[in-house]
């Protein structure tokens, strides 16, 4: 199975014969006796949960939100600063956001963790993609957080 | 029916069942070189016949190099599974005439393994998954002195997964699986399914843990491609959602 290609320096008809084979292409990531190492943990099976109910509530979240401010009351025409500082003087509208603001960044964060791990085949591939997501995420939810929680309508 | 048609259709049988059908096979053979072919073979065979006796006279009659897997040739011991005209399934269920025989066959080794000679690929990490999942009665106690008896409905709760042939038509069309070998695969799922609903056996806690990590039932994508390769009808991403549900109702 393991196969030296140690190509013929003669300039031959085939580089390959009967010991000296072609290396086969393997399947990526294959599974061998030494894959089953448990973990042992409900990750995944929260992972998954949390997939369908947090789509369940932001397509609430989501499409009041897009009604709110592209639809009702004159459409986009009317949102600036005044209109973002009017909505968040009420702790509803920073609640709203809020929630919105970590569901949908954990919902997108966990969706593109399963695309990388489905279509990333080398290990450090995986590794490194999975590391930018993160941080992004994590960047992402604490700036929108602490704006969120710190923002000063008489800002100057 | 009326008579003259009949005769037509006697006349076309009687005339000469053969029809000549181009089969593209993709081959491989790492002692000559490194890539894959492929390469066509013009065959007379009867319309009725099946993929797998195209591949028998090609190799019989024209080119005895070619190299695929078969058994029992008769839909039961699952050897030559077989990406036939792009779809997973048995070469020996497959009739000429269901194909579109108009056109060239292409016969491709199934996918996610490794191709080690032209339709012969390695099971081996296909079989480690089957063998992870336990596929095997586990009881407590002392074993009784007569059969372990279970009723009808008990049966039927887990009769679509007994008639699994471990063919890997499943599993080798599932895109995860192509993509990322680590997962278990439908067919290892399917076979951890057997037992787990079977009310005889004890160790359907343990199965569900395996299931439950991170190659497990929570890398299924629901794209039913498993379900629609399967040669032996079984409803594959169905018991796949089985087991997930059978995890989420024991957690909560």
């Amino acid at each position: 199975m393991s196969a030296e290609t140690t190509p013929a320096t003669a300039d031959d008809v085939s580089l390959y014969d009967v010991d000296n084979p072609a290396p086969v292409i393997e399947a990526p990531r294959k599974r061998t006796k030494k894959t089953p190492k448990s973990t042992r943990t409900n990750f995944e099976l929260y992972g998954w949960l949390f997939m369908r109910l947090s789509g369940i509530v932001l397509v609430v979240l989501v499409l009041g939100h897009l009604l709110i401010q592209l639809v009702l009351d004159g459409g986009v025409t009317k949102i600036g600063f005044a209109f973002v500082a009017g909505r968040w003087a009420s702790p509803f509208w920073q609640a709203w956001d809020l929630i919105m603001l970590w569901l949908a960044m954990l919902h997108g964060a966990n969706g593109l963790r399963t695309v990388i791990n489905d279509y990333a085949e080398r290990a450090n591939t995986r590794f490194w993609l999975k590391m930018l997501l993160y941080t992004a995420t994590v960047f992402t939810v604490l700036l929108g957080t602490l704006v969120i929680f710190t923002f000063d309508p008489n800002i100057r | 029916m009326s008579t003259a048609i009949e005769d037509k259709v006697e006349a076309a049988s009687k005339a000469s069942p053969y029809i000549t059908v181009t089969f593209r096979v993709r081959r491989f053979n790492p002692e000559v070189s490194a890539e894959a072919t492929w390469q066509d073979f013009e065959v007379e065979i009867d319309p009725k016949e099946r993929v797998l006796d195209g591949l028998h006279k090609i190799k019989w009659d024209l080119d005895g190099s070619l190299t695929f897997r078969r058994s029992c040739a008769h839909g039961i011991c699952g050897s030559d599974a077989m990406r036939i005209n792009g779809r997973n399934r048995l070469a020996c269920k497959t009739l000429i005439k269901d194909i579109n025989p108009e056109k060239p066959i292409t016969v491709e080794p199934i996918k996610g393994l490794t191709v080690l000679k032209d339709l012969v690929v390695d099971m081996e990490p296909f079989f480690q998954a089957y063998r992870d999942v336990m596929p095997f009665l586990i009881t407590k106690g002392n074993e009784p002195t007569r059969e372990r008896l279970q009723s009808a409905e008990d049966r039927e709760r887990f009769d679509d997964t007994t008639k699994c042939i471990l063919c890997a038509a499943c599993t080798s069309s599932c895109p995860v699986f192509w993509n990322d070998g680590q997962y278990f695969g439908p067919a290892a799922i399917v076979n951890a399914h057997r037992f787990i609903f079977d009310s005889r056996d004890e160790a359907g806690e343990q199965r569900l843990e395996i299931l439950n990590d991170k190659d497990g039932v929570w890398r299924c994508r629901t794209t039913f491609n498993c379900t629609d390769a399967c040669p032996r009808g079984i409803e594959v991403t169905k018991a796949i959602q089985e087991v997930k549900r059978a995890l989420i109702t024991r957690r909560f």
